[in-house]
C-alpha cells in the first residue's frame, strides 16, 4: 500500500511541473496588456508605462519572470495580488472554505440521488422508470447553469419566498470566521436561526452545483450496473434463489461501484468548474468568482497561483480516489 | 424573508450583541467587491462607493447631486493673484474613527494632510512604496507636474503651491484619490511593521467607520457617532451586500433582502417603474460618446464634410438600440448634469438630403471611409459594433461606403491614438472631477494630439478659450468661456457627439433622501429608512 501511494505520489512532480508553466503562459497568452487595460481611455504616458512595467516586473525577458515564480512557489511563495495587494495565499485560503462547503454538500447530494437513480433505470432496463430517469439526466447534463440557477431563484425565492436569493447567510448573523465553513460556524457561534439560514442559503446554490455532476453519475451508474448485472455470478446469484435486493444491492452494485467510483471523483474538476457560474450568480464568495475576477483585470499572480492550488486540490482528490478503488477491490490494492 | 421581518431580525441579533435595539440598517447590494479600502490607489467607482463615500472625507466635496465644489475638511480656502497658492483653513474639532484597531490621540490637523499628499508625490517618502500601490489617479490628473509644494503654516493651516496657475485644481482635490488619513494611524502601522494594513482597515473622519468586510460577501460599517457634520449619517448601519449579477440583484430587492441597487439591466427597468414595491430614479450619467474624425487626414480636414455626415446621423434610432432607452442624445461634447453645459447650442438636424447635397457642395463624391467600433461595453456605448452598423447604414444613404474595423481594446486604445489613423473612432469619456477642462482640454485640446485627443483636433481659437478657462479663478467667467467653447466646437464639429447613458438607481419605497450623484458615486450619508 505504502509503494502504491509512493509510485502515485511521484507522478505528482511533472504533472505540478507542468501545470505551473501552463497556468504561468494562459494568462499571458490573453490579448491584453495589463497596464493598459488598466488605463484605460484615460492612457498613459510612455515614461509612466515604463515604470509600471519595472514595477511590475514586466520589463524582464519572460524565462526570468517564470523561473522567479517557479522558484517562489517552491519556497511556498505564490505572490501578491496586483489589485488587492494581498498575499494569494491568504486570500485563496479565506475563500476557498465557502467553494469546499458547497462543492461537498453539492457531490453528496449529487451521490445520494445519482447512484439509487441509476441502480433503478438499470434494474428496468428499457421501461418506464428507466426512459424517464435517463431523460431527466439528459437534461440535466445539458442545462446551461446561469439560466438554470435564474429560473430557480425567480420561482423558489422570488415567487414562493422559500428560499433565500443568494449569499451564504443572513447578513444580519455577524459572528467571526472559525472553520470558513458556514454551516460549522454558525452553529459554533450559537445565534439563534444561524444554522437555520445557512442550510437555506444552500439549498438552491448546491441543487444548481450538483445537477450535472447528479446526471453523470445516475447514466454512469445504470451503464455499470447494467454491464454486471450481465455477469454469470449474477445469474447464479438469482438462480440460487437470492432475494433481487441481495442481487442487486450487495454483488452488483459494489462490482459497479469502481467505474462510479471514478465519475465522482472525476466530477470534482467539474464541480470547481460548475463553481465559477454558480458562486457569481448566487453571490457565494468562493474561489471560483474571484479567479473569473482576476482574469479579467488581468491579475496574473492570482490566476497562476490560483489555478496551481486548484489543480493540486484535483490531484490530492483523485489520489484519494484511487486509494479508494483498493478498499472497494482488493485485487488493485495488491497490485 | 420580508423586509418587517428582516429588521426585526436585525435589531433582535443586535440586541444580542448588546447594542441599542431599534437601530437601522440600510442594505445597499453593491457590484463588487472593493479593490481594497485605500481609496488613492485605485480608479473604480466600486471602490470608491466602499471607502472614499462613506469612510473618508477630502479638503472639498462635491455637493451631492452636483459637481459643485463645497467646503469639506476645509473650512475656507483662498487663492493669490496669481493663481499658484492655494491656502486652505482647516475645520477644527474633526475626529478619526476609533475602532477596535485604532484609538486616535488627537483631532485632524494639517499634519494629516501634508501625508495624504506627500504619501501620493514625494518619491522619498516612506509611503511612496509602503502599500505597492502606484497612485493612478493622482498622477492620471497630472498632479506631480502641477504641484510645487505642500507647506503645513499651521496646525490649521496648509498652503499649496503649483507650478502654473489652474483652475481645475480645486475640483481635483475633492476627487477621492484625494481622500484624508490619519497620520497618527499610519505612523502606528508603520512602527507595527504592518503598512499594508492602511489599505485593509481603513481610518477616516467620515460619517460611517469601518466594522467588517468579507470578501465577495459583505462590508458592514456603523455610524459615526463623532462625525461633524450635525445630525448625520441617518442610519445606524451600512451593509454593503455584494452581489455580482444585476438579475438577482433585482430579486435581492424585491424579496427585500437590499434597500438599494445600483446597475439595473436595461431590459429590467420598464418592470421595475410599473411595481409599486419599487422606485426608479434616473439621471444623466457624467459621460459623451461620440464618433471622432481624423481631422488631419482628406477630406475629413474641412469642417463642411464633418458636419455634413453629422446631419446624416440618425441619433435617435441609436438612442433606441443600442441603449434601449437608457441613453439621451449628446448634442455638447460635455454631459448635461455638468456646469457651464450650453442649453442654448441646438443639435445637427437629421436630414440625410441636405447632407448629400452638402457633401456635394464641398466637392466629395465617392467617399469611403473606416469607422472603429470599440470591443468592449462603456456605459456610454453598450454596444459599439452596432452603434457602427446602423452609422454605416446611415452615411450609406448619402453614398457614403463604410467599412466597419475593431481591435482587442488594448491595441484599440493605442492605435486610435495615432495621427495618422485612417477611419473615425467610436470612443466616449466618463469624468473625473466633474470640471468641464477634463473634458475639452483632455479631449480636444491641442496637448492631446497623438494621445486622448482621438480628432487628432488643434483648433487655435478654441485652445485659447480653454486655455483662458484654465487659468481663471472666477467661476461666472470660466462658465462664459466653456460656453463659447462649445459653440465652437458644434460649428467646428470636430466629433460627432453621439449620446448620454442615464443612470438608473432602483430602491425600495421605504428609502428616503437618497440624491443621484452625477459624478457616478452612491452616498448614503444622507440616506433614511421611513418605519
Amino acid at each position: 500500500m505504502l509503494r502504491y501511494l509512493l509510485s502515485k505520489l511521484l507522478t505528482f512532480v511533472p504533472t505540478f511541473l507542468g501545470v505551473t508553466l501552463v497556468s504561468f503562459a494562459f494568462i499571458r497568452v490573453l490579448p491584453g496588456d495589463p497596464i493598459i487595460v488598466m488605463a484605460g481611455e484615460r492612457g498613459l504616458t510612455e515614461e509612466r508605462y515604463a515604470e509600471l512595467q519595472a514595477q511590475f516586473g514586466f520589463d524582464r525577458p519572460l524565462y526570468v519572470q517564470f523561473w522567479d515564480y517557479l522558484t517562489g512557489v517552491l519556497q511556498g511563495d505564490l505572490g501578491e495580488s496586483f489589485v488587492t495587494k494581498k498575499p494569494v495565499w491568504d486570500e485563496f485560503f479565506s475563500l476557498f472554505p465557502a467553494t469546499l462547503e458547497l462543492s461537498i454538500v453539492a457531490i453528496i447530494l449529487a451521490t445520494a440521488l445519482g447512484i439509487p437513480a441509476g441502480v433503478i433505470a438499470a434494474m428496468y432496463r428499457g421501461k418506464f422508470f428507466d426512459r424517464a430517469l435517463m431523460s431527466s439526466a439528459l437534461v440535466g447534463y445539458s442545462m446551461p447553469i446561469f439560466w438554470w440557477a435564474l429560473l430557480l431563484i425567480i420561482v423558489f425565492s422570488g415567487n414562493l419566498g422559500w428560499t433565500p436569493v443568494s449569499g451564504r447567510i443572513d447578513l444580519l448573523y455577524f459572528f467571526p470566521d472559525v472553520t470558513g465553513f458556514m454551516l460549522i460556524d454558525s452553529l459554533l457561534s450559537g445565534q439563534k436561526g444561524a444554522f437555520a439560514s445557512a442550510v437555506s442559503h444552500l439549498v438552491l446554490p448546491s441543487i444548481v452545483l450538483a445537477t450535472i455532476p447528479l446526471a453523470v453519475i445516475a447514466r454512469q451508474t445504470r451503464s455499470a450496473m447494467l454491464e454486471v448485472l450481465s455477469e454469470d455470478y449474477i445469474r447464479t446469484a438469482r438462480a440460487k434463489g437470492l432475494a433481487p435486493v441481495r442481487v442487486n444491492g450487495l454483488h452488483a452494485l459494489r462490482n459497479a461501484m469502481i467505474p462510479v467510483v471514478t465519475v465522482i471523483g472525476l466530477s470534482v474538476g467539474m464541480l470547481l468548474a460548475g463553481a465559477i457560474l454558480t458562486e457569481t450568480i448566487f453571490s457565494w464568495p468562493g474561489i471560483g468568482k474571484w479567479m473569473l475576477d482576476s482574469i479579467f483585470r488581468r491579475d496574473y499572480p492570482v490566476v497562476q497561483g490560483g489555478l496551481l492550488l486548484v489543480a493540486g486540490f484535483v490531484m490530492v482528490v483523485n489520489l484519494i480516489v484511487d486509494l479508494l478503488y483498493g478498499l472497494i477491490n482488493p485485487k488493485i490494492r495488491k497490485r | 424573508m420580508a423586509l418587517r421581518s428582516f429588521l426585526t431580525a436585525t435589531s433582535l441579533v443586535l440586541s444580542m450583541a448588546g447594542a441599542a435595539s431599534a437601530q437601522s440598517t440600510l442594505v445597499y447590494c453593491s457590484e463588487g467587491s472593493p479593490e481594497g479600502f485605500d481609496p488613492s490607489l485605485y480608479t473604480s467607482g466600486t471602490t470608491f462607493d466602499a471607502t472614499s463615500h462613506p469612510i473618508f472625507n477630502r479638503l472639498v466635496e462635491f455637493k451631492v447631486g452636483t459637481t459643485e465644489v463645497i467646503p469639506g475638511l476645509a473650512e475656507s480656502w483662498e487663492a493669490s493673484e496669481d493663481g499658484l497658492e492655494y491656502t486652505f483653513h482647516l475645520r477644527p474639532g474633526v475626529k478619526f474613527h476609533t475602532t477596535d484597531y485604532f484609538t486616535p490621540s488627537r483631532d485632524f490637523n494639517a499634519d494629516d494632510v501634508v501625508f495624504s499628499f506627500m504619501r501620493q508625490y514625494d518619491e522619498n517618502d516612506p509611503w511612496y512604496a509602503a502599500e505597492g500601490g502606484s497612485w493612478e489617479y493622482f498622477n492620471g490628473m497630472s498632479m506631480p507636474d502641477l504641484i510645487s509644494s505642500i507647506e503645513k503654516v499651521d496646525d490649521l493651516t496648509v498652503k499649496f503651491v503649483l507650478t502654473r496657475p489652474e483652475a481645475p485644481f480645486i475640483a481635483n482635490l475633492a476627487m477621492d484619490f484625494a481622500s484624508i488619513q490619519s497620520k497618527e494611524y499610519a505612523d502606528a502601522l508603520m512602527d507595527a511593521g504592518t503598512p499594508e494594513m492602511l489599505n485593509q482597515e481603513p481610518i477616516g473622519t467620515g460619517p460611517f467607520t469601518f466594522v467588517a468586510y468579507q470578501k465577495d460577501a459583505v462590508i458592514r460599517y456603523a455610524k459615526n457617532a463623532e462625525y461633524w457634520k450635525e445630525g448625520l449619517p441617518k442610519v445606524d448601519n451600512l451593509v454593503f451586500a455584494i452581489t455580482t449579477d444585476n438579475s438577482v440583484r433585482y430579486q435581492k430587492l424585491l424579496a427585500g433582502e437590499c434597500h438599494v441597487m445600483p446597475y439595473p439591466n436595461p431590459a429590467d427597468i420598464a418592470e421595475m417603474q410599473a411595481n409599486p414595491d419599487v422606485n426608479v430614479m434616473e439621471q444623466e450619467g457624467l459621460n459623451v460618446g461620440y464618433l471622432a474624425y481624423n481631422t488631419q487626414m482628406a477630406p475629413f480636414d474641412n469642417p463642411e464634410v464633418r458636419r455634413a455626415l453629422n446631419m446624416a446621423m440618425d441619433k435617435q434610432a441609436i438612442i433606441d438600440v443600442v441603449f434601449q432607452g437608457s441613453g439621451q442624445i449628446a448634442k455638447n461634447p460635455i454631459p448635461p448634469t455638468m456646469w457651464s453645459y450650453n442649453d442654448a447650442i441646438s443639435d445637427d438636424a437629421y436630414d440625410p438630403d441636405a447632407a448629400k447635397a452638402m457633401l456635394e457642395a464641398a466637392g466629395v463624391t465617392d467617399l469611403s471611409m473606416k469607422i472603429w467600433a470599440m470591443p468592449v461595453q462603456r456605459p456610454y456605448n453598450p454596444n459599439a459594433r452596432r452603434m457602427a452598423e446602423l452609422i454605416q447604414d446611415d452615411f450609406g444613404k448619402i453614398g457614403v461606403d463604410v467599412e466597419i474595423v475593431s481591435y482587442e481594446w488594448g491595441e484599440y486604445l493605442e492605435r486610435s491614438s495615432d495621427v495618422e489613423r485612417d477611419g473615425a473612432v467610436l470612443l466616449g469619456w466618463t469624468g473625473d472631477n466633474g470640471d468641464p477642462d477634463n473634458f475639452l482640454a483632455v479631449l480636444l485640446g491641442c496637448d492631446g494630439v497623438g494621445g486622448s485627443n482621438r480628432a487628432q483636433w488643434c483648433y487655435q481659437p478654441f485652445e485659447d478659450v480653454i486655455q483662458q478657462a484654465k487659468v481663471t479663478s472666477d467661476p461666472a467667467e470660466r462658465t462664459r468661456l466653456y460656453e463659447e467653447a462649445q459653440m465652437i466646437f458644434k460649428e467646428q464639429a470636430p466629433w460627432a457627439t453621439i449620446a448620454h447613458s442615464v443612470v438608473f438607481m432602483p430602491m425600495r419605497p421605504e428609502v428616503e433622501g437618497y440624491v443621484m450623484h452625477p459624478l457616478g458615486g452612491h452616498i448614503f450619508t444622507e440616506v433614511s429608512l421611513a418605519e
